[in-house]
Formats: C-alpha cells, sequence, structure tokens
C-alpha cells in the first residue's frame, strides 16, 4: 500500500502539484498498480534474466562522426525565455 | 589522557570528459570556449521524440580507461536514467550507468577502483544575477554547448588516505589518462573534476565515521586544500563531542570556507530506471582487440622499465608519473654518447632541472634534452664539480647551448690533476693555521674555511672531496 507522505513526496520529486482531490485518486491508484506488481512478484521468476527490453538487439552504437547542429535561432526559438546566446531560466538556488 | 588520533579515510569520484569527437549520444561536435548554444541538436536538447545513440568511440575510451585500471571488465552493461531536476538537464534526467557499468573493480598503483562507468555531461550554467555568486544571482543562461558530453566517472574505494595521498594518486590517474589519449585532463577547463568522500575515525578503528562529499574541486591544490580543511573540520566536531552530519559540501578555494551545498530532504533520490531508448551494450572480441592494440605502455609499467635501467625507484616513478619527464629523460638517454649513467642524468632531471623549471613542460625549455645529459657526464668523469655544473645548468636553462662549450667558454672546467690543487690546499693550510690545527686535533668541522679558501682560489673548480683528501693527507691524518 502507498500512503499519502508517499504520494506528496513522488510528486514534489517530479515537480508536479496536486489538488487534495488528486492526491487521494493517486493514492489508490499508485497501490493499484503495486498490486499488480505483488501479483507479478508471487510467479517464481529465479531462472528467468531480468528484461529490461522487449527487443533482443544489442550494440545499437554510431560511429564518432559530427553531424551539423542546429543554429543557434532555431534552438532558442521554442524557448520561453532568452538572452542574446542563451536559455535564459530562474536561478536554480531561488527556487 | 591524551587526545585521540584521527585517521581520514578519503574515496575519490573523478569525472573525465571523454576526447571524442562528437557527444556521447548525438553527432553534435565538442567545442570549449566556442559561442554559446552552436552546438546543440533536437537530442542534446532533449526536444521530444529524439532519441538518442551512444557513440562508439566512448566506449571505446571506457574500455581503455578500465584496461589502464586494471577492471574487470563486464561483458554486458546497460544505461540507466538518473532523475532529477535542475536547469542544466533538458531531460530531467542524466544518462548514465547504475548497477551494471562498463568496468567493475581495479587498482591503480595503491588504490583500488571500485568502478568506471560512462554518462553525459550536464549544459554550463552561467549565472548573471546581482552577485554572480551561486548562492546569490537571480537568473542564469544555460549554454548548451558542453551538455552531452561523454564522461567516464572513476569511483575508487576509500583506500585514500590523506590530502597528500589524494593530491600524488590523482598526478597518477592524470597522467595514466593523458597516456592513454582519452581526455585532455585539464581541471582548468573543466575536463577532468573531482569529488572526495571523506570521514575519519579514531586511528585503528575499523567502522568508517560518517562521510560528507566535498564536490566540484578544479586544481590538484584546492583538492589538497580543501580535503584538509574538511578533515580538520571533522576533528573538532568529534573533539567536541558533536556528530559529523551527512552532507555535501562545497569548498571556496578563497576564503578556505566550507559551505552545504543542497538540502538533505533532496539529496540522492534519483530513482534510476533503465533508459528504455537504449538496447544494452556487449563487449566483443573484436572491441577488446582494439582497445587491447591501442594500449600504450603506462605509467606503471614505465616505472618498472625505468627501474630496471638502474634508477632509484623514487627517481623512476617521478619520471613515470610525469610523463614529460619521462620523455625528456629518453630523449637525454638518447640523444648523447657521452651521457652519464641513467641514474645521474635522471638526478639531474628531477632535482636540478626540475628545480629552475617548475611545473613547466621540460620540452619547451632551452636547455636540450641532450646537453642534460652531457652534463651530467661531465660531472661524473669530474671534468666539471657538482656546484659549477649548477651554474652551466642555469646557462643551458636561460640560453641553450652545449656545456663542454659553455664550462670552457666560462673557464668552469675542474682542476686537473696535475698537483696545481696541491700546491693551492698548501697554501690554505698555511692561511689557516688556527684551522688546520683544530683539524689536526680531530675537528672535521674545521675544514669548512680551508675549503672555501681553495675553492675561492680555484673559482669553484676544485673537487671539495679531492680537497678534503689532500688536507687529510698533508695533516698526516
Amino acid at each position: 500500500m502507498i500512503d499519502r507522505e508517499q504520494v506528496l513526496h513522488v510528486a514534489r520529486l517530479a515537480r508536479l502539484e496536486l489538488t487534495e482531490d488528486e492526491v487521494e485518486h493517486m493514492t489508490g491508484e499508485l497501490s493499484k498498480v503495486l498490486g499488480h506488481i505483488d501479483k507479478i512478484a508471487e510467479l517464481d521468476l529465479d531462472d528467468v534474466a531480468p528484461t529490461s527490453h522487449v527487443v533482443t538487439v544489442e550494440n545499437a552504437l554510431r560511429p564518432d562522426e559530427p553531424e551539423p547542429s542546429l543554429p543557434r535561432d532555431v534552438a532558442l526559438a521554442s524557448a520561453p525565455a532568452v538572452s542574446d546566446d542563451g536559455f535564459l531560466v530562474p536561478s536554480p538556488q531561488a527556487g | 589522557m591524551s587526545p585521540v588520533e584521527y585517521e581520514p579515510v578519503i574515496g575519490l569520484e573523478i569525472h573525465v570528459q571523454l576526447k571524442t569527437k562528437t557527444k556521447m549520444f548525438c553527432g553534435c561536435e565538442l567545442s570549449f570556449g566556442d559561442p554559446p548554444n552552436t552546438h546543440t541538436c533536437p537530442r542534446c536538447l532533449g526536444l521530444p521524440g529524439s532519441l538518442p545513440l551512444p557513440n562508439a568511440r566512448a566506449i571505446h575510451y571506457g574500455l581503455l580507461i578500465g584496461m589502464a585500471l586494471e577492471c574487470e571488465l563486464a561483458p554486458r552493461s546497460i544505461f540507466h536514467r538518473k532523475n532529477y531536476f535542475y536547469p542544466d538537464l533538458p531531460k530531467g534526467y542524466q544518462i548514465s550507468q547504475y548497477d551494471e557499468p562498463l568496468c567493475g573493480p581495479g587498482r591503480l598503483g595503491d588504490v583500488r577502483i571500485h568502478r568506471v562507468h560512462l554518462e553525459e555531461d550536464a549544459a554550463k550554467l552561467v549565472h548573471v544575477g546581482a552577485s554572480g555568486r551561486i548562492h546569490a544571482s537571480d537568473a542564469s543562461v544555460v549554454d548548451f554547448n558542453r551538455g552531452g558530453t561523454p564522461l567516464a566517472e572513476i569511483v575508487t574505494e576509500p583506500d585514500v588516505t590523506s590530502a597528500e595521498h589524494a593530491r600524488e594518486w590523482l598526478t597518477l590517474l592524470r597522467t595514466t589518462l593523458r597516456q592513454l589519449g582519452v581526455s585532455d585532463v585539464n581541471m582548468d577547463e573543466g575536463s577532468l573534476r573531482c569529488d572526495a568522500n571523506i570521514s575519519i575515525r579514531p586511528k585503528g578503528e575499523t567502522q568508517l565515521g560518517t562521510k560528507t562529499e566535498l564536490k566540484n574541486m578544479n586544481s590538484f591544490r584546492f583538492i589538497e586544500r580543501g580535503i584538509r580543511a574538511e578533515v580538520a573540520r571533522q576533528e573538532e566536531i568529534l573533539r567536541n563531542g558533536e556528530q559529523v552530519v551527512q552532507e555535501t559540501l562545497h569548498f571556496d578555494p578563497r576564503t578556505e570556507a566550507i559551505t552545504s551545498l543542497r538540502s538533505k530532504e533532496e539529496a540522492h533520490d534519483y530513482r534510476y530506471f533503465p533508459e528504455p531508448d537504449l538496447v544494452p551494450v556487449t563487449i566483443t572480441s573484436d572491441m577488446l582487440d582494439t582497445a587491447r592494440a591501442a594500449l600504450p605502455e603506462l605509467p606503471a609499467a614505465r616505472q618498472e622499465r625505468f627501474e630496471a635501467l638502474g634508477l632509484q625507484p623514487d627517481t623512476a616513478r617521478q619520471l613515470a608519473w610525469r610523463s614529460e619527464l619521462g620523455d625528456y629523460f629518453e630523449t637525454a638517454l638518447q640523444a648523447n654518447g657521452d651521457a652519464g649513467s641513467p641514474q645521474a642524468v635522471a638526478n639531474w632531471v628531477c632535482n636540478e632541472l626540475v628545480a629552475r623549471i617548475g611545473d613547466e613542460d621540460p620540452a619547451g625549455s632551452k636547455a636540450a634534452p641532450g646537453a642534460v645529459a652531457a652534463l651530467a657526464g661531465l660531472v661524473e668523469r669530474k671534468a666539471v664539480t657538482p656546484n659549477n655544473a649548477k651554474l652551466v645548468l642555469d646557462k643551458l636553462v636561460n640560453d641553450g647551448g652545449d656545456p663542454a662549450q659553455i664550462i670552457e667558454a666560462e673557464g668552469l672546467g675542474a682542476l686537473a690533476d696535475d698537483g696545481e690543487l696541491e700546491g693551492i690546499v698548501e697554501a690554505a693550510l698555511a692561511a689557516n693555521a688556527d684551522a688546520a690545527e683544530k683539524i689536526r686535533g680531530g675537528n672535521m668541522k674545521a675544514i669548512g674555511p680551508i675549503i672555501g679558501h681553495v675553492m675561492r682560489e680555484t673559482k669553484g673548480r676544485a673537487d671539495g672531496g679531492e680537497v678534503t683528501r689532500i688536507v687529510r693527507e698533508k695533516l698526516g691524518l
């Protein structure tokens, strides 16, 4: 089971602001997810290697060769705030 | 009761920027000093829908480092997401490695390696607020040129026992990485960065004390001073009967002040999980063969080779650990048929030359390696006294040239063995009858004025040992 404090903790790590209703809803929903995982954990999987991918491809690598970068004005175009040459952000210490 | 003696227990985490052409997961070129945000693309900006693809050369460099540090190389490793929010991290996570790193346990010198893994560097934050200091600015500009640069993180076991030890070992690591050619290892430019995990415990105790993490020290000198300051701080806390708090600290080299960096409740809740956008890396025998073939001679092996030439272990280590000195020494030995013995040449390089050029690369000195080797040979054959040879070296370092010619031109050659010295010693004994009497009485310390007299007369060209021998002979000792 997951409790309210855990939901608030995870929400804060993800920088999510939840309403009271949402906290209650998420508490139930995340508990259900954990319930599913507990169910899976009942299986005897001692001889099965952990899977982190559904494909069996390995070593998809890239040669160390330069490709063109974006022009700076294009890179900055979608940013909410910019300076002359960069992305402008609130000072991380302020928050 | 005598006060408790404490010993530091230190582990190091070193981040090394790899000298690839392009970033870890995209084809943007690496740059240092280019205009901000001119080396970015949808991948290193973390734009939706872009997918990372690992740089094969970064994996190769990781293997080289693992081999040089005698690590166990993982046949298979995977990337994880390390989640945290900070403006220098556009995706909200850093692609790193967690429980399946590229390289496992190893060793370099007297320090065990815990692991080596690959990850991507964060972007650079430039604070533009009122004071420019990290704690008091209002706004920041993000430059993503550095974001995504390949990093190898090298983590040691807590085998480092002092600030000096840390500095010395890091010198060996830097030389090793430089020989490998995998990084510029330049602390000023941030291509080598070091954090230290520091705790202290009463001497003889086996249980570890509470550790603090000293972050991002950007020169070997600061690392040494920072560790020393933090060890002193912890000792003071324990002596006062208080507890060290586990936290991340910042060392200000200007004021030597140590301040807490992050609030504790946010620390280390990174929720690692396997990066779903990347498939596992398996090390093929081809990759291993290529890495093995690219391995150069490393400092430990070079030290052994120097010792086999007859060098003292300390000298061999000094030359091997500062590779530019080792290179100079080897060139010196090869350059001159009349060179002194390897140990004599090494002494002149490690002691006298280093005293004159400090941390500079000797290859840039006006004193050619062959000239220093020849000088060592002239001293060994007693053609010049050690003291006068130092004057010759001064001249070599300032103006270059050939030692034999300088000796000739300046009249610095040792006195020939033709009885001239004997006459001068006799005159010196006559002029310092008091001293001569004392020596006869068994007080050898009184020989100072006699030697001084001879050296003045000969302009330093007399061999001190020879003068002493003649004095004893004349006084019937």
